[in-house]
């Protein structure tokens, strides 16, 4: 387990590499735009350009502008996302900072929609399975349709449109100025982020959990079970269900280690100040450091995730052994 | 005189799909008597399975097209309701399957599956349970039984799988054991310490067992009475000798004659297959369902379904020929091949 622990990591760092590195060659070596040119604003003269140019170490080769940012990949305290090469140019603050403090905005959206969804889709897909067929089987299954194949933007703009402006139900979109992010939740900010991002992941896990339990239904030792003479809702809870969650738990890591990185369009229409709505900002202002930076950060995070949902594979399936 | 333990009456079995009615059993009768060993002889969708499910209580009416009586103890299994159905399976009558890689789950200790068996029917605790788990797998000759209770099913063996679903289905020392294709998938050393296992069980727990097989050679030294299915239809029915020694129905015939056997000088025979495939459920051939593969048709074969008809007391068979032909048949043809 500890080889296998070192291993992983030392693969994560490798993933890391790579995705920094495609990341670079995009937004610093073939930009739309110069990122000197850009920094020192539009009234200026060609010595600030030049000034800019050296200040970011784009008059260096190019193996020397990867490698100021390739040292901010290891992920230690002192050198993961070094203040120093990742340092927004845009605001004039660290990119670290910038993203700790929306860290907190993207961490409630996320966690609020991951309860929700997973209250709504599991119950939904798992009474589905059991009742295949029946009215309220083929109602879920049109609700998750819809579900997955209306876009958040849609989605978010038409319930801010009924709920907050027809309805006045909910608060209008964005975190006034000078509330934390608790208070916020308070005042109801969240309800309608969390909703529409959980619908869509909801009809997904009622899909994903649906035909799971009736695959695992179908199974042999399900028989077994019912050989046994266990009640039916034994058969379904304890046999059934078992097997047809762990690879849910195993998407919901995923999912959720996605969203932590930056639940774009939804923060983007909800305006809210979280991570996704930040790497947005950065890739309109050209602000390459922040760019890298929210990349990394949420490859990271992915990366984090799937190590740990391979880890709880193990005690899951008793079959999963790590060598 | 041993008591009757199962009574099936003109059991049919019809599943109701989109390309027609399957026919999967089709008026069957028999009588089980206390300790007994019946052998279920066909090919794949001969009946022989689904027949015993349905004495389970495993297919319901709401799947199928359920009639006849299934009586147990004098009860009939099929108008009990479901909760009292519940405590029939797993603890009077109880069933083992053919792949035993499969039967069991995958996510929980053998010894706990077996105890859930145990809590499932008797009120008794945790520890009460694990150490009937525990004795059980002994019982069934898994050594160091305390330390394979805690394992999983994917460290079992095959074979050792098998003890464990035999270990877990005799728990409730249940009056009837059925086996549907115990030995199918194992290796064939292994069949054998199975089939031995069974025996030597079903006299320490003095249940009767159902051997379902598709091999008339695994159920030879096994059963007391053997019957033969096809196409939903019990097809021969008689003792051991009965069979081996005089059966009367081509099919049985031709099962016969498809046991691989080595001739005194040791050279392979060729294998003897049935010739044409099992029957569609759904339409099945006119007349004998077995007439289309079978060598001794004639008119009346095209037309007529026969009956079981006895041919003494304990031996019965379904074909339009006449005793004296199938005697002769049975000696010159197919034992003299044998």
């Amino acid at each position: 387990m500890g080889r296998y622990l070192i291993r992983r990591t030392l693969f994560m760092i490798l993933v890391l590499f790579v995705v920094s590195l495609i990341t670079f060659i995009i937004f610093v070596k073939l930009p739309a735009a110069d990122p000197a040119r850009r920094a020192v604003g539009r009234q200026t003269t060609p010595e600030n350009i030049e000034a800019a140019r050296k200040a970011f170490g784009l008059d260096q080769p190019v193996y020397v502008q990867y490698g100021r940012f390739a040292k901010g990949l290891i992920p230690w305290p002192g050198l993961f996302l070094d203040e120093d090469v990742y340092y927004s140019y845009a605001n004039f603050v660290p990119v670290k900072e910038e993203i700790f403090e929306r860290l907190p905005v993207t961490i409630t959206l996320a966690l609020g929609a991951a309860v929700i969804w997973v209250l709504i889709g599991i119950p939904i897909g798992i009474i589905s399975a059991v009742r295949r067929g029946s009215a309220l089987d083929r109602g879920a299954m049109v609700f998750a349709l819809m579900g997955v194949s209306a876009p958040v933007f849609w989605l978010g703009y038409l319930f801010l449109y009924i709920f907050w402006f027809k309805l006045g139900w909910a608060p209008p979109s964005g975190i006034p100025i000078g509330t934390t992010v608790l208070q916020a939740v308070f005042q109801g900010v969240f309800i309608l982020p969390w909703i529409v991002l959980a619908l869509a992941f909801a009809a997904f896990y009622a899909r994903m959990v649906r035909g799971n339990l009736i695959e695992s239904m179908g199974e042999d030792y399900i028989r077994t079970a019912r050989a046994k003479g266990l009640s039916e809702k034994r058969v379904i809870y304890r046999h059934g269900l078992r097997a047809a969650l762990t690879p849910v738990v195993t998407m919901f890591g995923l999912d959720l280690a996605t969203l932590l990185g930056g639940a774009v369009i939804t923060e983007t229409v909800f305006n809210l100040p979280g991570i996704g709505q930040y790497a947005v900002q950065a890739i309109y202002n050209t602000d390459f450091p922040s760019v890298m930076g929210v990349t990394i950060f949420g490859a990271f995070f992915f990366a984090v995730a799937n190590l740990l949902v391979d880890v709880a594979y193990a005690f899951l399936d008793p079959r999963v052994r790590y060598t | 005189m041993a008591e009757a333990l199962l009574e099936v009456k003109d059991l049919s079995v019809h599943f109701p799909t989109d390309d027609g009615l399957v026919k999967a059993v089709d008026g069957v009768s028999f009588t089980l008597l206390e300790g007994e060993t019946l052998g279920v002889v066909g090919e794949s969708g001969s009946g022989k399975s689904v027949s015993f499910l349905t004495v389970m209580g495993l297919i319901r009416r709401k799947q199928a097209q359920i009639e006849g009586e299934i009586l147990f103890r004098g009860q009939d299994l099929l108008t009990l309701p479901p909760d009292e159905m519940r405590n029939v399976r797993g603890a009077k009558i109880s069933m083992i399957f053919q792949d035993p890689m499969t039967s069991l789950h995958p996510y929980y200790k053998v010894g706990d599956q077996i105890a859930e068996a145990v809590r499932t029917h008797q009120k008794v605790s945790k520890a009460e349970a694990r150490d009937q788990a525990v004795e059980m797998l002994r019982r069934v000759g898994i050594p160091r039984p305390d330390e394979r209770a805690d394992q999983f099913p994917h460290e079992f063996s095959g074979g050792m799988r098998q003890r464990a679903m035999i270990a877990m289905a005799l728990s409730l020392n249940p009056d009837l054991l059925i086996a549907d294709e115990p030995t199918t998938a194992l290796d064939v050393t292994v069949q054998a310490q199975i089939l031995d296992l069974l025996d030597r069980l079903k006299q320490e727990f003095n249940a009767a067992v159902v051997i379902i097989t598709h091999d008339l050679g695994v159920v030879a030294e096994h059963c007391d009475h053997i019957q033969v299915m096809y196409a939903g239809k019990i097809v021969e029915a008689g003792d051991r000798r009965d069979i081996y020694y005089n059966a009367q129905m081509p099919y049985t015939w031709g099962l016969l004659s498809s046991i691989p056997r080595l001739d005194e000088t040791g050279e392979r025979e060729r294998l003897n297959p049935i010739r044409g495939l099992p029957p569609s459920l759904i339409f099945v051939p006119e007349g004998c369902a077995f007439h289309p593969r079978c060598p001794y048709v004639f008119d009346r074969c095209r037309e007529e379904v026969p009956e079981l008809l006895p041919s003494d007391g304990h031996h019965a068979s379904r074909c339009h020929l006449p005793l004296a032909d199938k005697e002769r048949i049975f000696r010159e043809e197919i034992m003299a091949k044998a």
